[in-house]
């Protein structure tokens, strides 16, 4: 299908850059609100054909393939969700008087700049201009996360960013190490950053440099995925700053991350003389997975709790990319869907009953289950999710990731299992006192919005369930291409 | 070839400056003086990339070495020196960690990146070798500067300093495409818009940009 007019590669870009120069010039709390929904929509929709567009061949800035359409879609759709729950969440912000309306403004722009940035970083097909779409996202992150001024909030900023920058400035010297590495085959000029033509005569660069190249990369954006002993930004940046941007930070912004560090491991699986990157990701994957499972433990804030169970999660998928293979590609594909999906409906969750409660101290929340039934129960089961219990999504992608492991290394399958079980008892720890027993807090009624945290729930039960075929088939030759 | 020994030499030293500048900063225990050293950073940056133009004959570059004079050079150190007497805190930066094992562990890390930078780019050309390796290490030594400092100024200044090692990679790999350098000086003033306002913010909350005063409150603490 090829619309004369429409190009969805170009819509998805467009429409979040113009509705945020939008958004910052128009006041008013509903109006700008339903914009930024409607915003969000059009980018999805306009993402959602990508699937059936014809394909034009990549060019020097812009690629599509198979691999970064599941990614914007599934960003889109999550921005999309989470600008739903945004405006609700943002109204009782104002109420409390927490955000000021120059504030809003300003908030609903970062976030159409973000959703710009990330759709940015997926489609494009030269390694710098994929770097500065990651920093373009990261920076606008951090303004969100310190919207709230308070110390707290600024402390979480103050780190995130430089943290962040670090990360990104060694990821930044990584680009350039691969731009040495592939100028004395690709000659000088335009073409030694664009992905698709690395890719194809990666065989021919000097290795060794690749892998220095590699090792920053590594670092760089590790950093941004979250990986310990990275991950010191992430836990406060999470719990200080407005929950709906936890939420795209889990659900989406550590995602943009892993698939820069994808597309570097395919490059560098295309040249057989370079490091295997294999058993560097595993490492640091599983180091993430246990370091996260034992931090659970000590969690008072709810905020926080979470935070560390996306280190946890995306420990297994980097754990699961790293071990390389078709069935455990595919499973770290899978979990990477599941995750986001999954973790964005838990803030959904957190978010409205923070905001009830007037607090995010987990000792301090008690009974959900009886005094709001929907947040409570939609709260118990995105953790029963997230803990990876049948018949949820995860479930299934986790025990794809083991089942994979043991077949091929047992004793990294024993590490595995074991990190698993120990988060799940974390999880199920805090979940028995938050969601049961006697009520403890306010119980004011919600003013919530339950389509989103629902919405994504019974997708990730649904394909706890069943997998439609065609899914399978599009995940399995994307598996494929990462080798 | 007399010309291009001399091209080498020149770039080297200027090269070669830098890393000897970045070590200047490591033990400035002013936050003035720290900014005259970095102002001078970014004023042999701009040198370096401009001869990297006059060298490869690559025009756009001058842009970039224009950017690192006017904006890192003048601007950047003027406005952060005003913040700085603003604030009232030019009397001391204490460094989290002392001056002799931070000068020791800033030569430990001069050493590692020559080792490594001139072992894994052997096949490539000496120029471009030796400013990889000149340039990984001024990337390091600010990262050096923003792990001891506490002040988030200097932490700043840090940081700049290390994007300072960055442009020096970029322009010293030959032909390397100008949308990079570009992204590089734009993400700066980004970068620098942004810490701004979290000085400005951080000045109007608490009255200190010492980040340890941040530093009191955490959940898991209470």
């Amino acid at each position: 299908m090829t619309l004369p007019f429409f190009d969805p590669v170009t819509a998805v870009l467009l429409i979040p850059i113009s509705s945020a120069a939008l958004l910052a010039a128009l006041p008013g709390y509903r109006l700008t609100a339903r914009l930024n929904v409607l915003a969000s929509l059009a980018t999805f929709l306009s993402a959602l054909c990508l699937f059936v567009m014809e394909r034009s061949p990549p060019g020097p800035y812009v690629l599509i393939d198979d691999l970064n359409i599941v990614f914007i879609v599934l960003n889109t759709f999550v921005g999309f969700t989470t600008s739903i729950f945004s405006a609700s969440y943002i109204a009782h912000e104002l109420e409390t008087g927490r955000l000021t309306p120059t504030y809003l403004r300003f908030y609903h722009a970062m976030y159409q700049t973000m959703m710009f940035g990330m759709n940015l970083a997926f489609v494009s097909n030269n390694i710098g201009l994929m770097w500065v779409a990651v920093e373009l996202a990261t920076l606008t992150t951090v303004l969100m996360v310190g919207i709230y001024r308070t110390h707290a909030a600024l402390e979480a900023a103050w780190k995130y960013f430089i943290l962040g920058s670090v990360g990104i400035a060694l990821a930044l010297f990584g680009t350039i190490l691969v731009y040495m590495a592939a100028r004395p085959v690709m000659g000088e000029g335009q073409d030694g950053m664009v992905w698709t033509l690395l890719v194809e005569r990666a065989a021919n660069f000097d290795a060794a440099l690749l892998n220095v190249a590699f090792v920053f990369l590594f670092l760089g954006y590790g950093t941004k995925v979250g990986l310990a002993p990275l991950h010191a930004w992430l836990p406060d940046a999470h719990a200080e700053g407005p929950t709906p941007i936890s939420a795209v930070l889990s659900g989406l912004l550590l995602n943009v991350a892993l698939y820069a560090l994808l597309r570097f491991k395919i490059l560098l699986a295309a040249n057989p003389a370079s490091i295997a990157p294999g058993p560097l990701m595993v490492t640091m994957g599983l180091v993430s997975l246990i370091f996260a499972a034992f931090m659970l433990y000590r969690r008072r804030d709810i905020k926080r709790l979470f935070a560390y169970s996306s280190i946890e999660h995306m420990g297994i998928i980097v754990f699961a990319f790293g071990m390389g293979g078709p069935l455990a590609n595919f499973a770290g594909l899978l979990h990477m869907v599941m995750h986001s999906l999954t973790k964005s409906a838990i803030f959904y969750a957190v978010g409205h009953i923070s905001q009830i409660k007037g607090t995010q101290r987990i000792s301090r929340i008690r009974g959900l289950t009886v005094t709001h039934p929907a947040l409570g129960w939609g709260l118990v089961v995105g953790v029963v999710a997230i803990a990876g219990l049948p018949p949820l999504g995860i479930f299934m992608s986790e025990f794809l990731v083991v089942s994979s492991t043991f077949a091929r290394q047992p004793l990294l399958a024993i590490v595995l299992v074991f990190g698993l079980l120990l988060a799940f008892g974390a999880l199920t720890l805090r979940l028995t006192s938050v969601a049961f027993g006697e009520p403890r807090g306010s119980t004011a009624p919600a003013d919530a919005s339950y389509i989103p945290m629902f919405a994504h729930l019974a997708l990730v039960l649904g394909a706890g369930i069943y997998l439609p075929s065609p899914l399978v088939v599009w995940f399995q030759h994307v598996a494929q291409l990462l080798g | 070839m007399q010309m291009q020994s001399l091209a080498f030499d020149v770039s080297h030293t200027l090269a070669g400056g830098l890393v000897l500048i970045s070590l200047m900063m490591l033990y400035q225990d002013r936050l003035y003086s720290l900014l005259n050293v970095f102002a001078l950073h970014a004023l042999v940056l701009s040198l370096s990339v401009a001869w990297q133009a006059f060298i490869q004959d690559a025009p756009h570059l001058y842009v970039t070495a224009f950017i690192a004079l006017v904006f890192k050079a003048i601007i950047i150190p003027v406005a952060l020196h005003r913040i700085v007497k603003q604030l009232g805190i030019h009397r001391d930066i204490e460094s989290a960690v002392g001056i002799g094992p931070t000068m020791l562990a800033g030569m430990g890390l001069v050493a590692l990146s020559l080792v490594l930078m001139l072992r894994v780019t052997s096949d490539a050309d000496p120029l471009a070798r030796e400013d990889l390796a000149f340039a990984l290490s001024v990337v390091l030594l600010g990262l050096l500067v923003m792990v001891t400092r506490r002040n988030a100024v200097s932490q700043v200044v840090g940081f700049m300093s290390l994007e300072n090692g960055l442009v020096l990679a970029a322009t010293g790999a030959k032909g390397m495409p100008l949308v990079v350098e570009i992204s590089v000086a734009f993400s700066i003033l980004i970068a620098f818009i942004v810490i701004g306002i979290f000085l400005f913010r951080i000045r109007e909350r608490f009255d200190s940009v010492d980040v340890s005063a941040l530093d009191d409150f955490r959940g898991e603490r209470r």
